[in-house]
């Protein structure tokens, strides 16, 4: 039923990380039929980690990074769109766009990503109140940070604590204000989590955990920011990162099931025949497990996009890629291999004072994931062991002189 | 403007004319030469930007830090003495009409 015919051709809702990367595959895969991949705006589709990093340097480059050169459009055949999906017709496999053309499709793929949420107290919508998603917005906070003295960050999450490094290496006072007890709660162990409040504090960052925003208000020529602590915090410029959701509107509407993101099975297709979704907007099964994660990262972005290629392509295989992810926060780079969950035991590799070191999780005597602060080498071996599954004694992993490298290197039988 | 050739295996080359500052990566990636490509924005993160420098360049490019030497241990395509991540070597004057190969894979 999957085999893909000379006719068959493909749209995408999407050309981010996923949906260029799923164009790009298809054709590597061999497909021949047209591929249209939707925009949704009239620039060529960029890459959006810099704009929290190198973008917000001072000597940032002035440009911003394109996923794919202008060529490649015209060179692999296919169609960028700039349009915007309106609306889709599952049974009649059509797509309608904003201006009423339509497209029709044999296989479609939502690519949609995720939208910042928007920050819920008053005040949030005043103009030097920043969110950071879009190119767009990553030159407007651009222009602002250049004249700022004081800001304040609302969400110790990745970007918002990016983007407080970097102001804070630009001389700017920072404040950030975060409702949890740990900053990156969500993706840290809380050893990791407490190592970086602790450096960041010592950066001269003041970090103000348990600590949420209730209001935000117009002083003079700038603002101030009211905390649930009573307190009121000066700034020339806000940033808010509160978290994203997964741009399912549009999936919804066409009557196809989601739950914090369009579901998925194990080969990233819905429920729907001939429909898949993937990336950022995707809730997919966790390979072993079963249970359904959504991941933001260019990693699940692009294996997701590979994967989905291989689909269409009519093969019937579990995706079950080891996720990646990193994070620059200073001269503080942080990589991370698996996810972490918060039973799992953590082990300190390495001399987390020097701020080089890395912290194994443990899960069942395996290696489930590891974070990484300055050290690459760990990384990657970390990502070829997590990968495999490897089963990994406390006493070997707690032994002096333990490294991870050699570990894989022994273990796996090629070179980390 | 200084000047880079990206060779491909193949022997296909291409010269491409970019501002001082620019990397490598950034200079293949806005120009679509095949091969490279810079998954991780230019942060030494993804080694997906993995090219081999002549060796008559090689005495005038900035030193390997550490976090590059690790990263370059995870290139899909061989590490040789040659190989650097293209988002770590930025143009220069000295670096003017660099030829540099391109691996035959990167993913
Ligand atoms: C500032 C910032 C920093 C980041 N840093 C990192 C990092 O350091 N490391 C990391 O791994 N990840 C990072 N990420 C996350 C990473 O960029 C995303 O996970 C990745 O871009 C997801 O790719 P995607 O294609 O699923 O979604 P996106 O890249 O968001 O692309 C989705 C596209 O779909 C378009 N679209 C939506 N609806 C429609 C429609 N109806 N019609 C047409 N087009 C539509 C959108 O406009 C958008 O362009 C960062 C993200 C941001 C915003
Ligand atoms: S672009 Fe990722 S390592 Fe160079």
């Amino acid at each position: 039923m999957n085999n893909v015919s000379a006719k068959d051709s493909v749209v995408i809702i999407g050309a981010g990380q996923a949906g260029l990367q799923v164009a790009d595959s298809l054709r590597s895969e061999g497909f021949a039929g047209p591929i249209t991949l939707l925009n949704g705006e009239a620039i060529l589709p960029y890459q959006r980690p810099p704009l929290s990093k190198d973008y917000l340097g001072i000597d940032s480059p002035a440009t911003a990074l394109p996923l794919r050169g202008p060529d490649f459009f015209t060179t692999q055949d296919i169609t960028l769109h700039p349009g915007a999906a309106a609306a889709v017709d599952t049974q009649a496999r059509r797509v309608t766009l904003t201006d009423g053309s339509a497209l029709d499709y044999t296989h479609l793929v939502f690519a949609t990503g995720a939208a910042n949420r928007q920050l819920p107290c008053p005040g949030a919508d005043l103009p030097a109140v920043h969110a950071l998603r879009t190119l767009f917005d990553a030159e407007r906070l651009q222009a602002a940070l250049a004249t700022a003295r004081k800001v304040v960050v609302i969400g110790a999450g990745f970007i918002g604590l990016e983007f407080a490094a970097a102001a804070r290496a630009r001389g700017v006072e920072v404040t950030v204000l975060e409702y949890a007890p740990r900053p990156m709660g969500r993706a840290l162990s809380a050893t990791a989590s407490d190592w970086f409040a602790a450096r960041h504090r010592s950066d001269g960052i003041d970090l103000r955990l348990n600590e949420g925003v209730t209001a935000i208000h117009t002083e003079g020529a700038g603002l101030s920011v009211e905390s649930t602590a009573g307190s009121h915090y000066p700034a020339d410029l806000v940033l808010y990162g509160v978290g994203v959701n997964a741009r399912t509107e549009l999936a919804e509407a066409a009557g196809l099931a989601t739950d914090n993101g369009i579901l998925v099975d194990s080969s990233l297709r819905t429920a729907v025949d001939g429909v898949l979704a993937i990336g950022d907007c995707a809730s997919f099964p966790q390979a072993g497990t079963g249970a359904r994660i959504r991941l933001e990262s260019v990693q699940n972005a692009t294996d997701h996009g590979r994967h989905a290629a291989r689909s269409i392509m009519g093969q019937n295989t579990d995706y079950a890629q080891t996720p990646w992810f990193w994070s620059t926060q200073g001269r503080i780079r942080l990589q991370i291999a698996g996810i972490s969950d918060p039973s799992d035991e953590p082990v300190v590799l390495g001399d987390p004072a020097n701020g080089k070191f890395s912290i194994a999780l443990l899960r069942d005597g395996v290696l489930a994931a590891v974070e990484s602060i300055n050290s690459p080498a760990d990384h990657v071996a970390a990502r070829k062991l997590v990968a495999a599954s490897v089963a990994l004694p406390m006493e070997v992993l707690s032994a002096p002189g333990f490294s991870l490298k050699n570990f894989a290197k022994t273990v796996l039988a090629v070179p980390a | 403007m200084p000047t880079i050739t990206f060779t491909q295996p193949t022997g296909e080359a291409t010269e491409i004319a970019v501002a001082e500052g620019t990397s490598l990566m950034r200079a293949a990636v806005t120009n679509g030469v095949e091969g490279i490509v810079g998954e991780c924005g230019g942060q030494a993160m993804c080694a997906t930007c993995h090219i081999y420098v002549r060796p008559e360049f090689a005495d005038q490019l900035p030193p390997i830090s550490d976090d590059e030497d690790e990263m370059l241990d995870c290139t899909t395509a061989e590490r040789t003495d040659a190989s650097r991540l293209g988002c770590q070597v930025k143009m220069t004057d000295q670096l003017s009409s660099i030829v540099v190969d391109v691996p035959s894979d990167q993913e």
